[in-house]
C-alpha cells in the first residue's frame, strides 16, 4: 500500500474533506490502487522534455483597468446558505 | 411519438422556415416527450413555461423572416452550464438549490441565435464519471437496450443525459462538455454524434469547472450537419475566458460536402489494445476501408506515447479538480452543514464537503491533493505535465508528416449495465477513456460518429481526430464518413 491511513488523514485535512473513521482503510486502498497506476509514468523518458504550460500557444491577454461590472451584492448574496445584513456569515473565526 | 421530434436540426430549421410547422408546435412536442420519459431520467429539470414563451416569440420572429441561425429550435443543456434563474448544480448535492444570477457564454450565444431551452440534462457529478452513476439525481438511462437482455444500460458519461436525450428524441440537440471523453463516449454509447472542439474554441465562462486545462464544451447531435450548425453558434472569443481563442469562427456548415479525395487518414497502431472486442477491431478496419473508398489515403501511423495518456490524465485532471472544487466551502453558495456544534470554521468546511460531495468526487479531490502536496509535486504533477508534452508532440509529428485526420475507435466497449460489478472498481471505470483522453491532453478537436451495431444490437462509435482549429475540415471528413457508414438504427421505444 502506497497510501496508508495516516496519509489519507493528512490529505483529507488538507482538502478539508471529512472522511469517517470506518472509511479510512477503504479510501487508502482505493487511492493506493490509483497511485500505483500513475507510476506507469515513471517508464516515460522525459529527461529533456519541458512540462506543458499551455495546450495551445497563447499569450495572456491584458485589458484596460476599468470597472466593467459590480454593484450586485444582492445577487451575490442570493445563494448564500447563511447571511446577515449584507454579509456572508460563518462560525466564529477569531477568538 | 409525434413525428416532429424525429427531425434533425437542419430539417426542423427548414420546416420552420417554410412555415410547415411552428416553433410552438415543435417545442410542445419535445416538452411532451421530455416529460413522459421519466424512466430515462435524462432531464433534471424541465423549463416548460419559459420554453413556450420563447417559442411564441420565435414564431413572431419567423413571421418577420428573421435570420437567426437557431431561431425557434428546442435544445437541452447539460446541468454544468450556468443558466440565469434556472437551478444549476452539476448533479452535485453540494450545489443544492443553486440558482445562477448569470448565464454561461455558450448558452448565451445559443439563446442569442434563437435556440430554446427545454431543460437541464443529467450528468455525472461535476462531470467526473463515465456512466452517469455518480449523479446526485441518480443515473440517466440509455434508450438503447441489448437484444438479448432487458437490463438497463448506462448512456455513458459524463454527458450521459445529453446523449440519452438526443437519442430518445427529447430535444433536437444538446450541449455537453468533454474533459477526457465526456461528449464522445456517451455519444458513442447512445448512437449519436458528439463533437469536442479544439481547446479554446468555446468559452468556458459560466461552465462549472472540473479540469480547466482540459474542459471544453461541444454539441451532441443526431447528424454531422447538426454538429456543424450547433458549433457555429457555440464557438467564439470571449474576453471573460482568458483561454478562449481570439480567432474568427467560420460557418462550419459551409465545409460540408467538400471532397475528401487525397486526404490522409492516419490509423495509429497503439490504439489496438489488449482485450478489445473483435467487433470493434473489425469495425475500425471497415471504417478505414470506407474512407479509402471515398478517396482518402489510409496511412498506418504511430503515436508512441499513447499508453501514458491515461495515467497522465488521472494525475492532471484530479490535480486541477482539487483546486477548482476548493470553492465549495458552504459559505457563499450551495449546501452548508448546520454550524451550531462546530468548534471552528474548518470543521464546517470539512463536514460540508464530506457530506456534499459524492464518493468519486471526493476520491478525485483527495488524489489531486496528494499529487500536488509537498514532496510529490515533481514526481507526479510535473512528470505528468512533461508526458502531456510528449503526447502532444506525437500528434504534431503525425500532422507535420501530412496526416489530415486520425481514425480510432471511440470506446473500448459498447454501453454496459447500470451497476455493473466489473466496473465497481474506480480504476476499471477510468479505462473507458482510453481512446478519448489523448485528445484532451493535446487540446485537439475530435468527433465520435455512430458506425454500426454489435451482435447484441448496441451502437458502436468511431472517432475522427482533427488538427487544431480545423474543425471545418474535420466536419467535412466526418460528413463524408457519415454517408459511407449509413448508420440508420434507432432505439426501440420502451420508456
Amino acid at each position: 500500500m502506497i497510501i496508508n491511513v495516516d496519509t489519507v488523514k493528512k490529505i483529507a485535512n488538507l482538502a478539508r474533506i471529512e472522511v469517517k473513521k470506518d472509511e479510512l482503510a477503504g479510501v487508502a486502498a482505493e487511492l493506493s490502487e490509483i497511485v500505483s497506476f500513475m507510476e506507469e509514468l515513471n517508464e516515460a523518458n522525459v529527461t529533456t522534455t519541458p512540462p506543458m504550460t499551455s495546450v495551445t500557444p497563447m499569450r495572456s491577454s491584458l485589458r484596460d483597468d476599468e470597472i466593467t461590472d459590480g454593484g450586485d451584492a444582492g445577487k451575490i448574496l442570493g445563494n448564500a446558505p447563511e447571511k446577515n445584513e449584507g454579509f456572508f456569515t460563518v462560525p466564529k473565526v477569531i477568538e | 411519438m409525434n413525428e416532429l421530434v424525429k427531425l434533425s436540426i437542419a430539417e426542423a430549421r427548414d420546416a420552420l422556415a417554410n412555415r410547415s410547422v411552428s416553433s410552438f408546435e415543435l417545442t410542445e412536442a419535445f416538452l411532451k416527450e421530455a416529460k413522459a420519459a421519466t424512466q430515462l431520467n435524462a432531464y433534471c429539470s424541465i423549463c416548460e413555461e419559459k420554453a413556450l414563451v420563447k417559442a411564441r416569440s420565435a414564431d413572431e420572429d419567423l413571421k418577420k423572416n428573421a435570420t437567426k441561425a437557431l431561431c425557434g429550435l428546442p435544445i437541452g443543456v447539460k446541468d454544468i452550464f450556468c443558466t440565469n434563474g434556472v437551478t444549476t448544480q452539476a448533479a452535485s448535492k453540494i450545489l443544492e438549490n443553486f440558482v445562477p444570477a448569470y448565464e454561461s457564454t455558450v448558452t448565451q450565444k445559443l439563446w442569442a441565435a434563437g435556440a430554446i431551452m427545454i431543460g437541464k440534462l443529467n450528468m455525472d457529478e461535476f462531470a467526473m464519471g463515465s456512466s452517469n452513476e455518480t449523479s446526485a439525481y441518480g443515473p440517466a438511462i440509455n434508450p438503447w437496450k441489448g437484444s438479448k437482455s432487458d437490463k438497463k444500460l448506462t448512456p455513458g458519461g459524463s454527458s450521459g443525459g445529453s446523449a440519452a436525450a438526443v437519442a430518445a428524441n427529447l430535444c433536437l440537440a444538446a450541449t455537453g462538455t468533454d474533459t477526457g471523453g465526456s461528449i464522445r463516449q456517451p455519444a458513442a454509447f447512445c448512437g449519436v454524434v458528439g463533437l469536442k472542439p479544439t481547446y479554446g474554441r468555446c468559452s468556458r465562462w459560466g461552465i462549472i469547472a472540473f479540469a480547466s486545462s482540459l474542459d471544453q464544451a461541444g454539441p451532441i447531435t443526431k447528424t454531422v450537419r447538426d454538429s456543424a450548425i450547433m458549433l457555429s453558434s457555440m464557438a467564439g472569443y470571449d474576453p471573460k475566458d482568458s483561454t478562449s481563442a481570439d480567432k474568427s469562427v467560420p460557418d462550419f456548415e459551409s465545409f460540408l460536402g467538400e471532397s475528401i479525395k487525397g486526404k490522409k487518414i492516419g490509423v495509429p497502431k497503439e490504439y489496438r489494445i489488449e482485450g478489445m472486442p473483435t467487433e470493434i477491431e473489425k469495425l475500425w478496419q471497415e471504417g478505414a476501408k470506407m474512407l479509402h473508398a471515398a478517396g482518402a489515403e489510409i496511412v498506418d501511423i504511430s503515436l508512441p506515447n499513447t499508453k501514458y495518456a491515461l495515467p497522465a490524465y488521472y494525475v492532471l485532471a484530479p490535480a486541477e479538480a482539487s483546486s477548482n472544487l476548493a470553492r465549495y466551502d458552504g459559505v457563499r453558495f450551495g449546501k452548508r452543514i448546520k454550524a451550531d456544534e462546530f468548534q471552528s470554521i474548518d470543521d464546517m468546511y470539512s463536514a460540508t464537503r464530506g457530506e456534499g460531495f459524492g464518493a468519486e468526487v471526493k476520491r478525485r479531490i483527495l488524489i489531486g491533493t496528494y499529487v500536488l502536496s509537498a514532496g510529490f509535486y515533481d514526481a507526479y504533477y510535473i512528470k505528468a505535465q512533461k508526458v502531456r508534452t510528449l503526447i502532444q508532440n506525437d500528434f504534431s509529428n503525425a500532422y507535420r508528416d501530412g496526416i489530415d485526420a486520425i481514425l480510432t475507435p471511440a470506446t473500448p466497449s459498447t454501453a454496459f449495465e447500470i451497476g455493473d460489478q466489473k466496473r465497481k472498481d474506480p480504476l476499471q471505470m477510468y479505462l473507458n477513456d482510453v481512446f478519448t483522453v489523448t485528445v484532451n491532453l493535446a487540446g485537439l478537436p475530435a468527433i465520435s460518429l455512430p458506425a454500426s451495431i454489435d451482435g447484441n444490437g448496441l451502437p458502436l462509435g468511431l472517432q475522427l481526430i482533427g488538427k487544431p482549429w480545423e474543425e471545418g475540415e474535420l466536419l467535412s471528413i466526418a460528413f463524408e464518413f457519415e454517408k459511407q457508414l449509413g448508420f440508420s438504427y434507432l432505439p426501440k421505444k420502451w420508456w
